[in-house]
């Protein structure tokens, strides 16, 4: 029986995903566990893997986006032909065609050397429905599902005519507009000239999420002065010793700034759980367990991936993990399983040379800490000023969910703790 | 060998490939059509409006008979089948000039040849005319060389005494008697016709209803509305056989096991349509052929690069309306405007001509009760709607079926006087993504048919006035 090879679904949100690429070619013979091909989701690239021993005999999607359990290929067992592979594309129907999205065909080139008006007029799609006047414009329909559903319409991107927003936008089905296309533009006079780009699933991610946060969660924020010498001297003196001990030939571990600061937070959150908190709404969870997202930024965007229950782990483990989550997110191999989740989130730009900053909390998560980098600065200790290394740390808050003497009694605690590294053993 | 190169063209001119031909010239494409016979196609000169001619004439001829209840007085009706036939080639022809001086203005080229798909040359594609010292290049092609009667295994038409649309469309003189031989909408178009002007018609349908693609509730009152008119109808019937006498011939049906032998003057096989995928050079390309069709995605792109088909030549719903809103869609992708949307197919409307017509948009009841979910289907009778009254159409139904929890208008359908012009509003709901409260908030104007639809709108929400 020839078998379906179908979009997999990577993680319980993933509703659609990208053909990026077939590692295999119609008719190669495959065996179980071959990667077929690589399967962009808007977190990560994955392998998409053959179940069974045969043979790929059809790519129903060579490129481009395909729903989850789309079929996007066809594997035939052994013994099976050509006829066994027509009668089941027949069965299935061919390729998913409502729903496939091809990469867009490029506009007629004109065939003559004299110049002619182009014919193409390339516009646009509207970003939002919210035309400049302020006025939305959704489908009735396409209205009172949001309303049923509680969604704000001028967060969606409209596939209706001039961006209108319409049933299929909102009710969860494949939106009708064809992808932007990537084009350079001929600017009117005066003005710049422009290549559009089209959002890759990450960046449609980013921007869905980071809006709905700004838009839904009310931030503010703490932020803390922490003095790190202490820190810094353990640091160097506990990779020192790593070093030492690693076998020859082996890469040691070597402990960073931000490994100390992971297991300092989850050690701040077991202390004090009131910030270990995601909002839903109508209800708080408050988890029993630290599980530290950390943002990392790879080709295109960013992605968080987790050290689970981090109060648990040391700091060589963390470093380990971390190594290890940080090599395989720059090359797209994170399962979501490593990325979906997490209870508080770190973003550390201190490496960048960033001073302070504050971050937008990664939802539905309450609490994100905006670590900067440590330097040198003047302090004032008995009266004297002195040198010392300092590093700002900003809290930003969900004032839903967590309050500003929370927010302040969790910052102590993370501050005493990275001043003084040596609690963290306690 | 003439060599003449354009940006797109449309193999085949009836009303999916004019159509495109026209968007591409208005997209500023240079565009071409490849026409074997007819400009307009099996629609305008063998299908839709010739026969829409021809059902006029079966129309007055029906309202001939009423005229004592107007209080009108006529002396007898007689019949000149020449001169009906004439006029609808009239009409036909009329048209198909009207079609050349259309592509004539918006500056498309057109081959008078049967034009056949060709080898590719670099980025473009070559098109081979049949006869013609010359070739055609354009890197895109649009396939649109549509349908023709389906016929069954060993039962063929021959013309004379087993028709198919084209033989029963200029028929010499009226047959006393016809077997109309499936009952989709070209097979009920003809019983009707032929019923009205006098002859005696059965009807035989392999399904278990007339209309089948048609909700059942409407199909029911269509069959029971026919069976008024004196049509007989054999439903779940099969045809096992068609013998041809001297001047007669007798279909033998298999009807639930038992052997029925129905003899008629003329048969009509109507028994669906096959694509034209013949003789088209699609042999040798990635072009793929299902169930005598092309296939296409749902920007009518075929799996050859380059290579499009729209109308009749992909499948169903085999509509005129619908190959030209394909051909839109399919140029305006190729010119890359950035408005175009795939065709949605179910808020294509369907229309029967057949008396009663008969037109549908979206869902019946029973494939939206299929979808789950809570349905809302309100009904309102032409009987109580002052316009049928008054124009002495009272039999007629406006049907509507509503998403329970959205209001979303899920399906609408109609039988009855000028429903195949009615239905358009329900599209227009449907394509707008109308609710049920827009609807309402329609005002629909008094005396008139729409009052039905308005009616039966409210009809769903139990909030009918005139019920």
């Amino acid at each position: 029986m020839p078998a379906k090879v179908v979009m997999p679904a990577m993680s319980p949100t993933m509703t659609e995903g990208n053909v990026a690429k077939w590692l295999k070619k119609e008719g190669d013979r495959v065996k179980a566990g071959d990667v077929l091909a690589e399967i962009e989701t808007d977190k990560a690239t994955m392998e998409l893997e053959a179940a069974d021993d045969g043979r790929l005999a059809k790519i129903l999607v060579p490129q481009g986006i395909a729903p989850v359990n789309a079929p996007i290929g066809v594997l035939l067992g052994d013994g099976e032909d050509e006829a066994a592979l027509e009668k089941f594309l027949s069965e299935i129907g061919g390729a998913p065609k409502p729903a496939v999205r091809q990469p867009p065909e490029p506009p007629p080139a004109p065939r003559e050397t004299k110049p002619k008006p182009q014919p193409v007029k390339p516009r646009s799609v509207p970003p939002s429905p919210v035309a400049a006047g302020g006025r939305l414009f959704a489908s009735p329909l396409a209205k009172r599902i949001a309303k049923q559903t509680g969604l704000d319409l001028s967060t969606v991107r409209g596939s209706g005519p001039r961006g209108r927003v319409v049933k299929a936008d909102v009710a969860g089905g494949a939106p009708g507009a064809p992808a932007p296309l990537l084009r350079a533009k001929a600017a009117p006079a005066g003005a710049a000239p422009f290549v559009e780009i089209p959002l890759t699933m990450m960046r449609k991610a980013i921007a869905r999420r980071m809006s709905e946060s700004k838009r839904e969660a009310p931030h503010f924020y703490l932020t803390v002065d922490c003095e790190v010498d202490a820190l810094l001297a353990g640091r160097a003196d506990v990779n020192a010793v790593l070093a030492k001990e690693a076998a020859p030939g082996e890469e040691p571990i070597k402990i960073s700034v931000n490994d100390i600061v992971i297991r300092a937070v989850a050690l701040a959150l077991e202390k004090v759980p009131e910030a270990n908190v995601a909002y839903f709404g109508e209800r708080l969870r408050q988890y029993s367990r630290v599980d530290v997202a950390v943002a990392i930024a790879v080709p295109g965007g960013l992605i968080t991936p987790i050290v689970f229950d981090a109060a648990s782990k040391g700091l060589a483990a963390i470093a380990r993990e971390m190594r290890d989550l940080s090599a395989r997110a720059t090359a797209g191999q994170l399962a979501p399983a490593e990325y979906e989740g997490g209870t508080f989130t770190i973003s550390n730009l201190g490496m960048y040379g960033i001073k302070e900053f504050s971050a937008v909390i990664n939802p539905p998560q309450a609490c994100l800490l905006a670590v900067g980098e440590a330097t040198p600065r003047a302090v004032v200790r008995d009266g004297a000023v002195v040198p010392a290394a300092v590093m700002t740390c900003t809290l930003s808050i969900d004032h839903r969910a967590v309050d500003g003497v929370i927010g302040a009694r969790w910052l102590a605690e993370f501050k005493r703790l990275i001043e003084h590294p040596l609690a963290m053993l306690l | 060998m003439a060599e003449q190169s354009f940006d797109v063209i449309m193999i085949g001119g009836g009303p999916g490939g004019y159509v495109a031909a026209i968007r591409a010239a208005q997209l500023g494409l240079r565009a071409a059509v490849v026409e074997r016979e007819h400009l307009g196609g099996i629609c305008l000169n063998w299908g839709c409006i010739p026969t829409k001619a021809l059902l006029r004439a079966s129309e007055l001829r029906h309202l001939m008979g009423e005229l004592a209840d107007f209080g009108l007085v006529a002396g007898e009706v007689r019949l000149d089948m020449a001169r009906m036939v004439r006029r609808s080639r009239e009409v036909a022809d009329k048209l198909s000039k009207g079609v050349a001086y259309l592509l004539k203005k918006n500056k498309v080229t057109v081959f008078d040849a049967h034009g056949r798909l060709g080898a590719k040359q670099g980025a473009a594609r070559e098109v081979k005319l049949d006869g013609k010292n010359e070739r055609l290049l354009a890197r895109h092609v649009i396939l649109a060389t549509g349908a023709r009667a389906r016929t069954l295994p060993g039962i063929t038409a021959d013309g004379k005494l087993v028709w198919t649309y084209k033989e029963a469309m200029i028929p010499e003189s009226l047959p006393r008697s016809i077997v109309v031989i499936g009952a989709g909408a070209i097979g009920m178009e003809f019983a009707s016709f032929y019923r009205d002007l006098g002859s005696d018609v059965t009807v035989i349908e392999a399904m278990d209803r007339i209309l089948p693609v048609e909700d059942a509730e409407i199909s029911r009152l269509a069959r029971a509305a026919f069976e008024k008119q004196g049509i007989v109808f054999h439903a779940s019937a099969k045809l096992t056989a068609l013998d041809r006498g001297k001047d007669s011939v007798t279909a033998r049906v298999d009807s639930g096991g038992k052997e029925i032998a129905i003899t008629a003057a003329r048969a009509i096989l109507s028994v669906g349509i096959a694509g034209n995928v013949e003789n088209i050079g699609i042999e040798g390309t990635r072009v793929r052929v299902e169930k005598s069709h092309v296939a296409v995605n749902r920007w009518c792109e075929t799996d050859e690069p380059g290579v499009y088909a729209i109308g009749d030549l992909v499948g169903p719903p085999w509509l005129a309306h619908k190959a030209s809103h394909e051909g839109i869609v399919c140029v305006e992708r190729i010119a890359g405007h950035g408005e175009v949307r795939p065709l949605d197919v179910t808020n294509i409307p369907s229309c029967t001509y057949c008396r009663p017509q008969i037109a549908s948009v979206g869902l019946s009841e029973e494939a939206a009760k299929g979808k789950g979910g809570e349905i809302r289907v309100g009904r309102f009778p032409y009987r109580a709607n002052g316009k049928a009254i008054a124009l002495g159409e009272p039999d007629g139904l406006v049907k509507t079926v509503f998403d329970g929890a959205t209001g979303e208008l899920l399906g609408a359908h109609i039988i009855g006087a000028e429903a195949t012009e009615l239905i358009q509003g329900f599209a227009i709901a449907r394509t707008l993504e109308a609710t049920e409260a827009d609807l309402i908030a329609t005002v629909f104007p008094h005396p008139t048919l729409s009052e039905a639809m308005g009616e039966a709108v409210l009809d769903a929400w139990g909030r009918a006035l005139h019920v």
